[in-house]
């Protein structure tokens, strides 16, 4: 088990960026370019077989990474056949929040994905219904990047405090 | 032979088998004993007023347990857990359905004053957008405190002048979206 991220580097070099383990958990870094074909092939790959995605989520490192990385996708996919599990990370630019969607390889990833388009505002080519999720359609912004202000408020109805 | 009656205490000259009251006063007792509520619950304190309506602690004791879920019918407009401002139009829309008179129950921390959600999303308290007669702290309070919270209503009502009805749509009116 405890050479999973090295198994994937081994399946896809070119996709891969870095791979890490820390506590159990195993981590691969992929290029955005290369996600979907990745995620197919852990998906499908015998020895993968990576049949359910548990979480996608966003990180803002803003201020602590450059603006070239300035998001990070986060994927958590486990395999109910082998029962491992990894977590993939894809880093995203703040000129282009953008990348490609895994909706067609796990359905799952639909309403993950807007919510984290919702609140990050990360663009996912390929998303067959890219809107809000959780917050209203009237609501500018995305609340969860550290750059929305504190203390910024859009009722939609009543005072702004 | 005319009955005599006393200046100070009418009453008692008219015998054992006529009470003198108020209009106002008789029809709040009857109010006051006779509330439908109508639960808008969405989140943690949803939990704790299952707890109260229940049978442990049991809200009919005090003639409030029967929840409406038409707001036409309903007296008390209980709000149960964190209003969001996705929320707050759906909330004036059924607060606004209800026949007068009613009242609004503002249940936990949240409700009262957005409780620990100081931020983008969350209502900073429900008194910004409806008038709200009774406030009860707690994250969530204890079912002691909402009763000790409907008694007070109860008295609140039980004075009340037929002159303060109606009272009126609430100061926000969400747009005809919803
Ligand atoms: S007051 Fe506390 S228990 Fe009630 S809805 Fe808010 S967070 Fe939940």
């Amino acid at each position: 088990m405890a050479d999973l991220a090295e198994r994937i580097k081994k399946m896809s070099p070119d996709a891969v960026a870095s791979v890490s383990s820390s506590l159990g958990q195993e981590c691969v870094v992929v290029h955005k370019e290369a996600i979907l074909e990745f995620m197919r092939r852990l998906r499908d790959e015998e020895g993968m077989l990576f049949n359910f995605m548990m979480d996608l989520t966003v990180v803002d490192y803003l201020g602590k990474r450059d603006a070239g990385s300035r998001f990070e996708v986060v994927y958590h996919l486990y395999s109910l056949k082998h029962n491992h599990r990894v977590r993939v990370k894809a880093p995203v630019s703040q000129a282009d929040p953008a990348i490609d969607s895994v909706v067609q390889v796990w359905r799952g990833a639909d309403w993950f994905e807007r919510e984290a388009w919702d609140m990050y505002g990360i663009t996912f080519k390929g998303h067959p219904n890219l809107k809000r999720i959780l917050l209203y359609e009237e609501f500018v912004g995305h609340p969860l990047r550290k750059d929305y202000p504190l203390r910024k408020r859009q009722p939609l109805l009543g005072p702004e405090n | 032979m005319g009955v005599e009656v006393e200046d100070r205490n009418p009453e008692a000259a008219l015998g054992d088998s006529v009470i003198l009251s108020t209009v106002d006063a008789v029809i709040g007792w009857g109010r006051k004993y006779s509330f439908f509520l109508y639960p808008f619950i969405t989140a943690c304190c949803g939990m704790e007023f299952m707890s109260v309506a229940g049978p442990r602690y049991d809200l009919d004791r005090f003639g409030a347990a029967l929840p409406r879920f038409s707001p036409r019918q309903a007296d008390i407009l209980f709000v149960v857990g964190t209003i969001s401002h996705k929320q707050a139009p759906i909330l004036v829309k059924v607060y606004n359905q209800m026949a007068e008179p009613k009242w609004v129950f503002a249940y936990g921390a949240c409700v009262c004053s957005g409780g620990m959600y100081n931020n983008y999303s969350t209502v900073q308290g429900i008194d910004t957008i409806l008038p709200v007669d009774i406030y009860v702290p707690g994250c969530p309070p204890r079912p002691e405190i909402v009763f000790d919270g409907l008694l007070k209503l109860q008295e609140l009502v039980a004075k009340e002048r037929s002159s303060k009805w109606p009272r009126g749509a609430a100061p926000y009116v969400p747009k005809a979206k919803i």
